[in-house]
């Protein structure tokens, strides 16, 4: 038995860390936080020509063919590092394709997000709080004939036709960088999964006030635009989901450790009554307690990420409480995190914040811990 | 990530099978002897066998096979699953037996180690005092050289055991003059004689699972002495690099939650399943995600120590992770159990026979603050963690010097 990372994962993260360390320390996340810009296309052309866009794209559409392990990594790396960007975004519209896409919409598509010619990004959420593909009831357009979809769908299926068009209506929230993206996966009741390019007619972005600067949201409108079914996308839709929860999850441990490393240093060096703050007990185990909270959840992730890959069956439970752990444990650290600086945690200028708030994105984005505890229980039969 | 054993592992795992397929439960004649003389009987085929003892040079009884984790977790495994005695447990085999491997003489480890790995020898640990727990350095027990015997005098307490043992490994301050863990011996003192009062301990769940050990004019061979005068600190703080369980201290959190579900779903309230509860489940759930990762931060231990890996902090919260998951269990049981919350978990007739059902919960809740203070209170284990594993100071006041 082998639970472990192999040395060419150790190699993904250090590369990605020490790139991440010299390209975007936390000056400049700060300087991107008070901008408002919230995007750094330099940092990020960076990371594709690390061949990061395309971790997980299959070697014959151009990408690196890794697993979702090996994107979890990446994330967890990123988020330890507070990294601006769509990586997220982009990575969970690649593996959209990947699940459900036909092979011409492979083709069209795979290579060019793969260099990080197009970017992508997803539509997961339906107005409502609706995130989980069961709760969405936004289908595609009755004039584009819903009911011609599910013939053409059989079609599909039988003669390996591979596009049908139709249109969608209706407002998406919380869509990554959707305003950069040239592609965008949109969840949609029926068939699941549906491909809408950013520059097509009746697609608009209005940006929302996201309180993680470095990863923005925006609305999307969609007023009969055009789209592309994706035939698998039915399937497929859960199991994005599943990915996308573990992502989280592996963010929300980068983002919490950081946390604890942070206090850990800054407990080394602050000094009050002549000695530095680490000498005393209290904040001692505060900071122990902090990192106790966080670092079990390693195992966690590695293990839902690794379900994912290899133990289907057990990747959507797994996924699940990963998710909901995680970023539970990750608030209470980030909150400990500004107690354990005293005063100066709670300003502006304290870093601290940049984490605190990565944190709020990842608990928050594809639905709160307390609802996919609530399904971990159902999919036991509980 | 790899999470099958691979091939030359199943094999011996094929060829374990076939060995407990053939000997237990035991076969012809050795099925009539009674129990304890045949898991004995079969204990030494399975030694033959490599299979138990591997840490233990032949010469002592052992298999002396060279370490490897994965074998290891394959036996265990396979042995519970064919529900076959294990090696024996205790204090003795996990703590005294690594130490005089280490460090006893050849005398000492021919008069020891087989009987305890038999269980002929049953041991107690002389470590706390009343006024040495967590600073346990400062102990005060007195062993004075008089002749060819020490001379014993003090007082032990939270000692397992120290009513069946036989004999006890004792931490005693022989060198007054020296400092604090400078005049520490590490002594080995047989229990069945007059200078040895042993007193259990009734805890607050009814059990008596510890004692108080006096110990007035108590004797011991001047030669009953692990390592030299004055370096029974050290000793007692010979760690051994054998087969690691990290996999086995996990799965008992898990079968703790499985059992817990188990409850809640068999419990009622309202003529409903307690586990219908929405407040329940979310609290189940929530400690479910601390169960699992704490079994996969198992494995993943399991594996670095395979490969000979430091798996780094996380070996030092093991016993923090464990204690909390029990807080957590206890507490939800309570809830779990609704009015039987106020039952008393001790039989009022007799002392120390093992509750059923709600009253099992009811123990545990109790039990589990036990277990929690047992080998080191949080505070002191977050010391460690702070220390060892994130470089902070050291405590400002503690006093590293002074036997006092």
């Amino acid at each position: 038995m082998n639970f472990d990372i192999s040395e060419e994962q150790e190699l993904l993260q250090e590369t990605i860390r020490q790139y991440v360390d010299n390209e975007c320390p936390a000056t400049r996340i700060r300087e991107l936080f008070d901008s408002g810009e919230g995007w750094d296309p330099t940092f990020w052309k960076g990371l594709v020509e690390m061949g990061v866009a395309g971790l997980v794209v299959p070697e014959e559409y151009g990408g690196a063919g890794l697993e979702l392990l090996d994107l979890a990594l990446a994330c967890e790396t990123l988020g330890y590092g507070g990294a601006p960007g769509p990586f997220f975004g982009h990575s969970l519209a690649c593996l959209a394709l990947m699940l459900g896409g036909s092979e011409a919409q492979k083709k069209k598509w795979l290579p060019r997000l793969a260099v990080g010619e197009a970017l992508g990004s997803v539509a997961l959420c339906e107005e409502g709080g609706a995130w989980q593909p069961e709760a969405w009831h936004s289908g595609v357009d009755d004039s584009t004939g819903a009911a011609a979809l599910g013939e053409a769908r059989s079609t599909w299926e039988s003669e390996g036709q591979d596009i049908a068009s139709a249109a969608l209506s209706g407002t998406r929230p919380f869509v990554p960088h959707a305003s950069r993206a040239d592609l965008i996966v949109v969840g949609t009741a029926g068939p699941g999964l549906a491909l809408v390019e950013r520059e097509g007619a009746g697609v608009e972005c209005e940006a929302y006030a996201g309180v993680d600067r470095v990863r923005p949201l925006d609305t999307l409108t969609l007023k009969g635009a055009g789209c592309e079914v994706l035939p698998g996308g039915a399937e497929a839709a859960p199991r994005l989901r599943d990915a996308g929860l573990i992502l989280l999850a592996a963010d929300a441990f980068g983002s919490g450790r950081r946390l604890v490393d942070m206090c850990v240093e800054y407990a080394k060096q602050r000094e009050q009554f002549g000695v530095t703050i680490g000498h005393f007990q209290a904040l001692k185990h505060q900071l122990v307690s902090m990192a106790v909270e966080m670092e079990p959840g390693r195992g966690l992730f590695w293990y839902a990420a690794h379900a994912f890959d290899h133990i289907q069956d057990e990747a959507p439970r797994t996924a699940a409480l990963a998710k909901a752990h995680i970023c539970d444990r990750a608030m209470q650290v980030s909150r400990d995190a500004v107690e354990a600086h005293g005063g100066i945690g709670f300003t502006w200028e304290c870093d601290v914040q940049l984490w605190f708030k990565r944190v709020m994105f990842d608990r928050t984005f594809l639905g709160r811990p307390a609802l996919h505890r609530e399904r971990a229980a159902q999919m036991a039969g509980w | 990530m790899d999470l099958s054993y691979g091939k030359e592992y199943e094999e011996f795992r094929v060829e374990l099978r076939s060995f407990l397929e053939s000997s237990w439960p035991p076969k012809g004649d050795a099925a009539e002897l009674p129990k304890a003389e045949g898991a004995k009987r079969f204990r030494q085929q399975a030694i033959e066998r490599g299979y138990l003892y591997r840490s233990v040079p032949k010469q002592y009884g052992g298999s002396e096979q060279e370490p490897d984790a994965v074998r290891g977790q394959i036996i265990r495994e396979e042995f519970s699953r064919a529900h076959a005695p294990m090696e024996m447990r205790g204090i003795g085999m996990m703590m005294l037996v690594p130490t005089l491997l280490e460090r006893g003489e050849e005398w000492q480890k021919q008069k020891f180690i087989p009987g305890t790995m038999s269980g002929d020898i049953v041991w107690c640990q002389g470590y706390s005092e009343p006024g040495s727990g967590s600073d346990l350095a400062s102990l005060q027990t007195r062993a004075e050289l008089t002749g060819d015997e020490w001379l014993i005098n003090g007082q032990k307490i939270w000692t397992t055991g120290a009513q069946r043992a036989q004999w006890m490994f004792c931490l005693c301050r022989t060198e007054p003059e020296e400092p604090k863990h400078g005049g520490i011996s590490y002594l080995l003192i047989p229990m069945d004689q007059d200078g040895i009062e042993v007193i259990p301990l009734k805890q607050m769940n009814g059990g008596a699972d510890f004692n108080q050990v006096f110990l007035t004019d108590a004797r011991t061979p001047a030669d009953h002495i692990v390592g030299k005068r004055g370096e029974g600190w050290s000793v007692s703080r010979t760690t051994l690099k054998h087969e690691r369980n990290s996999i086995g201290a996990a799965a008992q959190a898990v079968m703790m939650f499985e059992g817990l579900v188990r409850f809640a779903q068999q419990a009622k309230r309202d003529g409903r399943p307690v586990i219908e509860d929405p407040l329940i489940r979310e609290r189940l759930l929530s400690l479910e995600g601390y169960v699992r990762a704490h079994e996969y931060s198992g494995m993943r231990q399991f594996t670095k120590n395979a490969k000979g890996e430091d798996p780094g902090v996380i070996t030092l919260m093991n016993k923090i992770n464990s204690t909390n998951i029990g807080h957590m269990v206890s507490k939800l049981a309570l809830d779990i159990m609704g009015d039987d919350g106020m039952l008393d978990p001790v039989p009022r007739d007799e002392m120390g026979t093992i509750p059923s059902g709600s009253r099992m919960w009811l123990s545990q809740y109790m039990y589990s603050l036990g277990i929690a203070t047992a080998g080191g209170t949080a505070n002191i284990q977050k010391n460690v963690i702070g220390e060892r594993g994130y470089g902070l100071p050291r405590d400002y006041y503690a006093n590293r010097s002074s036997g006092k």
